[in-house]
């Protein structure tokens, strides 16, 4: 009677577990598939282990878009968290119209289709036409993201700043106001400085919302592909070709299905290697070191 | 350290109703005081503006004769403890307890010491190295409360019903530490509360705050004794005290045709008062309930008996009106009313809800009887005017 229900169950489950198969576990096997065999048309394929991974971790090619999709990344990180963060502490603590005003401009750009904020950049920053590339020029730099692999690098981090630092500020911002007013007063009681607040009250408070802003910007950021395909197409020569669309390009452009997979697979691995590093740094609790600390201490001092 | 004084301080948070109305109030240097008062009477907003949280609408604070309005509370060097446990919760015990030290570029050494002492103090020391976050509510409130008790240089440590949120056993152990401390430290304190017994075990003066204003100031004894205003009589004393509207009449007080005798040279100076609000009001404890019906007893409906462990309170019905009395445990009440004598030197008159007194009264003590009325507060003293 009982092993019968049980496996009533299972039929409860299994609608939960058809779509997961088809929406990730299917796919992704796929890919596994591809990326262990060579296959020519529909009814010849070869096994052959682990030589496309062997082949992609050798590609040089793929080494120069690797590092450069993590100095991209790092940049992004390093400007964007402390600039969303510092445009949150300017906000004022009572909400008023002025911060409706600026709430929806910082969302604006996050409303625009990513090939839209492409295409919106690419404009701006000509110099014969683009407003932005007419005033750096008009100040005497020799700027052109066409030509200039430097210029084209700064242009397209600062595109992702523009795009993407309103959802850190936002995010900041919702972690500064869940903040109760008693802790700024008991701040003022202590005689607290504008900077031991912001290190010992709002940057402790901050840390759930900023984890969850330091991996969503990673990830999107390490996965970029629209805004610099739209906008410098990966050029000057491979200057702003990041890791997906060398992807892409090998996937789609030379239909090298096996090397792709096995990129890909690399790719998805580094993603969440790199993401769970600093999920576990970023929540890591310091009790231990603390009383650790605090035993040295009371050693030293009596 | 420094005395506190209030010049015509007034604050309204919305602009039309006033939560604290033009009050003048000095408390001297190195005092303990509580400010007792209901929940909304305006305890909280009145910490808040010595403290400098809160800017005043009008009037002033000062610290030792200097004004300190334009004053943050950083400039102040006050301390407060507020009603629910704040701490830092990224930070030790032994952080916490340090910042306000760190705040004021102290040396290492000093801090560590200053901060040994209070812990011992509040019991903390065991917990010195734990986060504060991990932290039971007493203890992240006698972390709060020893944020405020670090610094021995504070103008004034204030605290806003710090204990409400301890365990009853425990508060009772932090109301003697806090007075431990105070006689230590030599430090003005002001302890908000909405409890008697906690203002008089803490505090050598209380003052009693009523819609926005500090009706009457001074020691426990004396609230209960002589209350200045029926809410002080009301909210001091457990129960309050009974209260009934009267009117002047040739021999007396009285109400509904029953006549309250009373000396007449205050009969005399009730008569010429042209005010229509009078109250007659006596406590509990001096209501005389006696066997049977004498000439100067009165009598009332017993409605039920609340039985206290070494009294019982009486509650009857007398005049339409809800009284309390207070009598020993060994009386035994078998009929359905009772009858009681009225003392004359209990009886409190009230007019315009503050107490009428002549000086001659026994309480005040001040010999031969006269006439004179004690304009005890700014209202009496106008309705003197009037009737002069």
């Amino acid at each position: 009677m009982t092993k019968l229900r049980n496996n009533k169950a299972w039929w409860l489950v299994l609608p939960m577990f058809v779509l997961v198969a088809f929406s990730a576990i299917i796919p992704l096997m796929t890919v596994v598939n591809y990326s262990v065999q060579d296959i020519f048309d529909q009814n010849t394929a070869y096994f052959v282990g682990v030589e496309w991974y062997q082949e992609v971790l050798r590609d040089t090619r793929l080494h120069d878009s690797l590092i450069r999709q993590f100095i991209f990344s790092f940049s992004v990180l390093v400007i964007e968290i402390p600039l969303g963060i510092l445009i949150a502490l300017l906000m004022p603590k009572t909400p008023n119209w002025k911060t409706s005003l600026v709430l929806i401009l910082l969302a604006l750009p996050l409303l625009i289709p990513w090939n839209v904020v492409g295409t919106i950049w690419q404009v701006f920053a000509r110099g014969d036409i683009g407003l932005f590339g007419w005033a750096v020029n008009a100040l005497g730099i020799d700027y052109n993201y066409t030509s200039n692999s430097l210029d084209a690098w700064l242009t397209v981090l600062l595109m992702d700043v523009w795009h993407w630092t309103p959802l850190v500020a936002l995010l900041c911002y919702s972690g500064l106001r869940a903040i109760p007013n008693a802790y700024y007063q008991a701040a003022q009681i202590d005689r607290a400085s504008r900077w031991a607040v912001f290190r010992y009250i709002q940057l402790p408070r901050l840390k759930s919302v900023l984890v969850i802003a330091v991996l969503l910007r990673f990830m999107d950021s390490f996965m970029i592909y629209t805004e610099p395909f739209v906008l410098t197409g990966g050029g000057p020569g491979n200057a702003t070709t990041f890791l997906s669309q060398s992807l892409t390009q090998m996937a789609v452009g030379q239909f090298d299905l096996g090397p792709a997979a096995a990129f890909s697979l690399i790719y998805f691995l580094i993603v969440l290697l790199v993401s769970w590093l600093f999920f576990t740094t970023l929540t890591y609790e310091r009790e231990d070191t603390a009383q650790y600390k605090a035993v040295q201490h009371n050693e030293g001092g009596s | 350290m420094a005395s506190i004084t209030l010049r015509q301080l007034a604050h309204s948070y919305d602009g039309e109703t006033f939560a604290l109305q033009h009050l003048d109030h000095v408390w001297q240097q190195g005092g303990a005081y509580a400010l007792l008062g209901p929940s909304g009477c305006g305890k909280s907003t009145l910490l808040n503006i010595i403290s400098g949280l809160v800017m005043p609408s009008e009037g002033e604070v000062l610290f030792d004769d200097i004004r300190v309005n334009e004053l943050s509370p950083q400039q102040r060097n006050i301390a407060q403890v507020f009603q629910f446990p704040v701490v830092y919760d990224a930070m030790t015990v032994r952080q916490n307890l340090a910042f306000p030290l760190k705040n004021m570029k102290l040396e290492k050494a000093p801090i560590n010491a200053k901060v040994d002492e209070i812990a011992e103090l509040l019991g903390l020391s065991e917990k010195l190295a734990k986060k504060a976050k991990g932290l039971s509510a007493d203890d992240k409130q006698k972390v709060s409360m020893g944020r405020g008790l670090v610094r021995d240089d504070v103008s004034a440590i204030l605290f806003d019903e710090p204990l409400t949120v301890i365990d009853p056993h425990l508060k009772w152990k932090l109301r003697r530490k806090l007075k431990e401390i105070h006689e230590k430290l030599n430090i003005t304190m002001v302890y908000v509360t909405h409890d008697q017994l906690e203002a008089a075990t803490f505090a050598d003066e209380i003052a009693v705050m009523y819609e926005g204003k500090i009706v009457q100031f001074g020691t426990p004894q004396s609230l209960f004794e002589r209350p200045n205003h029926t809410f002080v009589g009301y909210f001091i004393g457990s129960p309050g005290m009974n209260f009934i509207d009267v009117q002047v009449g040739e021999n007396g007080l009285s109400s509904q045709g029953t006549t309250f005798h009373l000396e007449q040279a205050l009969v005399d100076s009730l008569n010429g008062l042209i005010s229509q609000n009078m109250k007659l009001g006596i406590r509990p404890e001096h209501i005389q309930i006696v066997s049977s019906a004498t000439e100067t007893s009165y009598s009332a409906d017993v409605e039920f008996i609340e039985h206290l462990g070494d009294h019982q309170i009486v509650t009857v019905q007398f005049l339409q009106q809800r009284w309390h009395i207070r009598v020993a445990e060994s009386y035994r009440c078998n009929d359905a009313c009772v009858h009681f004598e009225l003392p004359k030197m209990n009886l409190k008159i009230f007019v315009d809800e503050y107490l009428f007194e002549l000086e001659s009264l026994p309480l005040i003590n001040k010999g031969s009887a006269s006439s004179e009325l004690t304009p005890l507060h700014k209202n009496t003293a106008e309705v003197r005017g009037a009737h002069d």
